[in-house]
């Protein structure tokens, strides 16, 4: 066996541990590689700032722990960039855990910028059902979410006193790691509401929602942790996202070589069998 | 040490049993994976009875809600799928939720994803908006035959021949880019998920473990 042959026919575990050697050292000394704020997240931002101050804005929780790397940071962004323009943040979650993660964000953020419980911010937790939510809350918030996630009526609540239903918001922000997700909003909050909508998932999905945002249905999308950073430098927060963008480049740059290896290994064989 | 650090400390093991199936099978990573199962049956079983069917079923129910006796009975039929012999009685339930979501998403879908996305595809050529574009007008044209090329690849009525042939081959090649970038987010995403374990291990576990013992 030639040494092109051997190298063609590589143990998969040396590549595992150029990888994990590739994401761990930039972790541990990061390198600050710079990056550029991407038209779609400039266009979310945008979204968000050109709001006048006092805006509603509704945030769907739809993503779970195994998708965090990538959605939790936007989530923490947006909300950051939500509080400082003293909007009132709505937050509900068509995935179970979504509610949960959105919670976890909350209580880290709003005390930073004396953000109320109930007054500056809710937390109407999770419902199943989907596009019917969607739908729902189309015509009435309080038919699906008559209570918050802790059980309080939300019928008391200073921030839901303006709220009635979808035509109420000034902002849809879907945090989508599936379904139901970015293309239920979109089809029933924008095509049937006409809600501005913004999206925020994970970079796998990211490539199927750049045809609404062509189209203007909707408003902006934050794509995988790459998106999320974009937020981050955008806002001038040093968060887990722009933490991971080195390690997140660094291995880029390892899977292109062992690609471009690969190829060269595999057309030199192909020549020697003629 | 805290509770929750032990939490950490159990996390950080678990993730590391998972890991080391990229070296190969073995016992540590057979009892993350079947905890991880068990647990996860678990929790979303005791979450959506607390959640879905509390909620929505038990507590209209006891409040004399009796127009809820209806989606009771139609879910009650699906379970019928569990015996073979009375496996029709599930038709029922499955007919309601399959007429339900189509009713719904027809038209909507309709809307948002095929006439707004034609739409969104019918471009001048030549983008004169604000003066001659050059990007916007490279844009357009990429955006016109690349639908129009990929729409004769799925032509399948006629023999991709000649002229039809030609296209049907230009528009492979505008699928294969776009698998191409597909697969490069896959990557993305999937080193992300590595890098959110990664700045676990090392941030919530490694670091503040060296502190406890170094007593900093």
């Amino acid at each position: 066996m030639g040494i092109t042959e051997r190298l063609a026919n590589i143990d998969r575990r040396i590549i595992f541990l150029f990888i994990a050697i590739a994401v761990i050292i930039p972790l541990l000394h990061p390198i600050g590689l710079p990056t550029k704020v991407s038209p779609p997240v400039e266009k979310a931002y945008q979204a968000m700032e050109g709001l006048p101050d006092g805006s509603y804005i509704l945030i769907s929780a739809d993503y779970d722990p195994a998708t965090m790397p990538e959605i939790q940071p936007m989530m923490y962004s947006l909300l950051h960039h939500a509080f400082k323009k003293h909007h009132k943040v709505i937050v509900m979650a068509l995935w179970p855990q979504g509610a949960s993660l959105a919670e976890e964000a909350l209580n880290e953020v709003a005390p930073l910028y004396d953000a109320k419980y109930s007054v500056d911010y809710v937390n109407l937790g999770f419902k199943s059902g989907g596009s019917i939510v969607i739908l729902a809350i189309g015509s009435d918030f309080s038919e699906p979410f008559p209570k918050d996630m802790y059980g309080d009526p939300t019928s008391e609540m200073d921030i839901m006193s303006n709220i009635e239903n979808l035509n109420d918001i000034d902002l849809v922000i879907d945090l989508s790691a599936g379904d139901p997700g970015i293309p239920a909003w979109v089809m029933i909050a924008n095509a049937r509401f006409h809600r501005k909508i913004v999206g925020g998932c994970t970079a796998v999905s990211a490539p199927q929602f750049y045809p609404y945002l062509d189209s203007g249905q909707m408003v902006g999308l934050l794509g995988g942790m790459r998106g999320a950073a974009d937020y981050e430098t955008r806002l001038n927060i040093l968060g887990t996202a722009t933490a991971g963008m080195d390690a997140q480049s660094i291995a880029h740059i390892v899977i292109i070589i062992f690609i471009i290896i690969a190829n060269i290994f595999f057309f030199v064989e192909k020549r020697k069998k003629g | 040490m805290s509770i929750d650090f032990i939490g950490v400390w159990i996390a950080a093991l678990l993730t590391l049993f998972i890991f080391s199936f990229l070296y190969k099978d073995n016992p540590f990573y057979k009892f993350a994976e079947y905890l991880y199962v068990g647990i996860s049956a678990g929790y979303f079983a005791a979450y959506y009875y607390h959640n879905v069917m509390v909620p929505n079923l038990f507590v209209p129910l006891q409040n004399h809600q009796f127009d809820y006796l209806i989606p009771l009975v139609l879910g009650i039929t699906i379970l019928f799928r569990l015996f073979p012999k009375y496996s029709w009685v599930s038709r029922y339930g499955f007919a309601y939720s399959v007429a339900m979501g189509a009713g719904i998403n027809f038209i909507v879908y309709l809307q948002a994803n095929a006439m707004q996305q034609i739409n969104a595809t019918i471009l001048p050529l030549i983008s004169l908006e604000g003066g001659f574009n050059l990007g916007q007008t490279i844009s357009n044209i990429i955006i016109v035959i690349g639908v129009s090329a990929g729409l004769v690849y799925f032509y399948f009525s006629k023999p991709h021949k000649g002229f039809l042939g030609s296209t049907a081959r230009l528009g492979i090649w505008f699928l294969m880019i776009s698998f191409g970038a597909s697969f490069g987010y896959t990557v993305m995403a999937r080193i992300s998920i590595l890098i959110g374990r990664m700045q676990f291990l090392i941030n919530d576990w490694i670091k503040p473990t060296i502190a406890l013992i170094s007593g900093s």
